[in-house]
């Protein structure tokens, strides 16, 4: 008698190098994901990198039982584009534009962190009136990402309202930074020593359209969604992460602060005369999706009531140091002067040379504590410049924020946390 | 600008308690750094988190800096949130032995940023849980933040000139 043909043989294991598509061995898989995962209990299953709510280029292998996440594998690096790199080959004012490119919702932050670590390098001593309007630069810029955090994070969940609402206001921050920087969102303003040009006429009437029209805007975004029980349902006790867990894991920003840790570079290490100004650092308590919504709301109080501090005690004075080896001279004194012709040559051919050392100088992003650190040779050129971006290190956190949620949680935990794959890749 | 006041670092009580393993401590632009040696980072990194209260690593890089010997720095930035105190912690390695003891025990943030060093500098975590490329994908060869790798700029082409270049481009042709 013949033998009986078996209808199916279980292999050893369902997941194969080639199958999981991560670049990956086994042995390396099987730390990552469950044993239960390579007998094909649960499934594994592939979300971006083009996917909408990712936010970007993310691309997140997530291991699941039903609709329960067990296991989730971010693969980052689609944007990688080399900035830090690059930097090696530029002079100190020419790496400027490159820092627009890695947060590039928060240009202006990320031009701050940069010239503010350079300044740093050469002891530079700003003026005040500089530093006032990037503290009222800084802020809009604040506000800006958090708008655009607001427009995606509700769309994501399913209010397509805000969405269209947040880029409505954004268009008023927009029209700020392309009046003093001639660029909406590359904007390379701030330079070494100060600002590029002081601020043009109509700056003042603009900023101020601003601050009018914010708070009431504001209140439209609260009656949309602050007490609507959908929102609610979606956001409060989703995506859970204990202050200890968020300190170790290197969250900063308000993901921090939502989980009750009150830590804002603003306060801690005041920068630029942030400590001329009142204000105050909401904090969550509970570190959930709703939470870190409740701060970043509440930041845009604080942002506005910032800028209108400064806008009333804006100094008057230059916005550039008068270091002629540092800060390009003024466009009138090249025609009579000669060094000024020989300054500004050697400025923009060789450019400055930074002494030997090193310094690591951090901002208050929109998204966190976005630092720079710079590693001088002592030439023209950088010997390393590296960004400590927020995003890289919240984004760290989602596997262990995410482990145990349901699969459509996740798009709203991942709008939570407030990403921008710019400076996650770099 | 106002720089960050470290002097409530208290260094004599931290070169103390950890005794030769600090081997030189530099304070520089307001921010202090503690050079240590391979053997004795966990040490220093274990002490700082408990007996100094810096709870997060806000950074972990690498630094080239070749042609000088030894040639790379691995960098950690320490925060302490309850101190409000910011220290840096330094160790150099040789270009032929590149591999320290992973920080990942100590400070879960390290993980993400160790695999960063490894792609770009190809220095050796040993004990990191996950040591694969990050940023790059994973047939990548090299590691490009070495300075060995030129930082290249392709020529701007001109009619005088464009062929030559067409010619170094490395696609296919019939």
């Amino acid at each position: 008698m013949a033998a009986q043909p078996t209808l199916y043989e279980a292999p050893e294991s369902v997941l194969t190098e080639s199958n999981v598509q991560l670049d990956i061995t086994i042995e390396q898989l099987k730390k990552l994901v469950s044993p239960r995962a390579f007998t094909g209990e649960t499934m594994l299953l592939n979300m971006g990198p083009q996917h909408p709510s990712t936010h970007g280029v993310l691309r997140l292998l997530l291991e699941l039982d039903g609709e329960t996440i067990i296991s989730c594998i971010p693969d980052i690096g689609f944007l990688h584009t080399g900035i830090e790199k690059t930097h090696e080959g530029k002079t100190y004012s020419k790496g400027i534009p490159l820092t627009d490119r890695t947060d590039y919702l928060a240009p202006l932050s990320n031009n701050m962190a940069y010239v503010g670590c350079v300044e740093k390098l050469l002891d530079l001593e700003i003026p005040l009136r500089a530093q006032y309007i990037r503290v009222i630069l800084l802020e809009l810029t604040r506000m800006n990402s958090h708008l655009v955090w607001l427009a995606t994070h509700a769309l994501d969940i399913g209010a397509m309202s805000v969405f269209l609402y947040c880029m409505r206001e954004r268009e008023m921050i927009l029209d700020v930074f392309e009046l003093v920087a001639g660029a909406r969102m590359m904007t390379s303003y701030f330079r070494v020593g100060g600002l590029w040009r002081d601020i043009p006429a109509g700056f003042a009437e603009l900023v101020q359209k601003v601050l009018d029209i914010f708070p009431q805007r504001l209140m439209e975004y609260e009656k949309l969604l602050k007490d609507n029980p959908m929102w609610k349902e979606r956001t409060v006790g989703i995506g859970v992460i204990s202050k200890e867990d968020a300190i170790a894991y290197g969250m900063t920003g308000p993901s921090l602060r939502g989980s009750g840790v009150n830590y804002d570079v603003r306060k801690a290490y005041p920068y630029n005369s942030y400590d001329h100004f009142e204000f105050s650092v909401p904090v969550g308590s509970n570190g959930d999706v709703y939470d870190r919504y409740r701060c970043r709301m509440e930041e845009f109080h604080q942002s506005l009531k910032i800028i209108e501090q400064a806008m009333k005690r804006l100094p008057a004075g230059p916005v550039m140091v008068d270091n002629r080896k540092v800060a390009p001279p003024p466009k009138h004194e090249i025609a009579y002067s000669m060094e000024s012709l020989i300054h500004h040559f050697k400025l923009w051919t060789e450019g400055f040379s930074v002494p030997e050392g090193e310094a690591y100088f951090a901002v208050e992003s929109g998204k966190g504590e976005f630092g720079c650190y710079i590693s001088a040779n002592g030439g023209p050129k950088p010997r390393r410049v590296h960004f400590r971006a927020p995003s890289f290190y919240n984004l760290q956190a989602l596997p262990k924020i995410s482990r145990g949620c349901l699969i459509a949680d996740m798009v709203a935990i991942i709008g939570s946390i407030d990403i921008v794959l710019g400076e996650v890749d770099r | 600008m106002p720089v960050v006041d470290s002097s409530a670092l208290d260094l004599t009580r931290i070169t103390g308690n950890l005794g030769d393993a600090i081997a030189q401590v530099v304070t520089a632009h307001g921010e202090t750094t503690l050079i240590t040696t391979r053997e004795r980072v966990i040490d220093v990194l274990a002490y700082l988190r408990d007996g100094e209260q810096f709870e997060m690593l806000t950074d972990e890089t690498c630094v080239d800096y070749y042609p000088k010997e030894p040639r790379f720095a691995i960098v950690y930035q320490l925060n302490s949130l309850s101190r409000r105190l910011r220290v840096r912690v330094k160790v150099f390695l040789t270009e032929y032995d590149k591999s320290i003891p992973t920080a990942t025990d100590i400070y879960p943030s390290a993980n993400w940023a160790e695999r960063e060093i490894y792609d770009l500098f190809g220095v050796i975590f040993e004990g990191h849980p996950d040591l694969r490329r990050i940023v790059l994908p994973a047939g990548y060869e090299g590691h490009p933040l070495l300075k060995e790798v030129p930082v290249t700029v392709e020529e701007v082409a001109f009619s005088f000139n464009r062929r030559r270049i067409d010619a170094d481009k490395p696609y296919a042709r019939e």
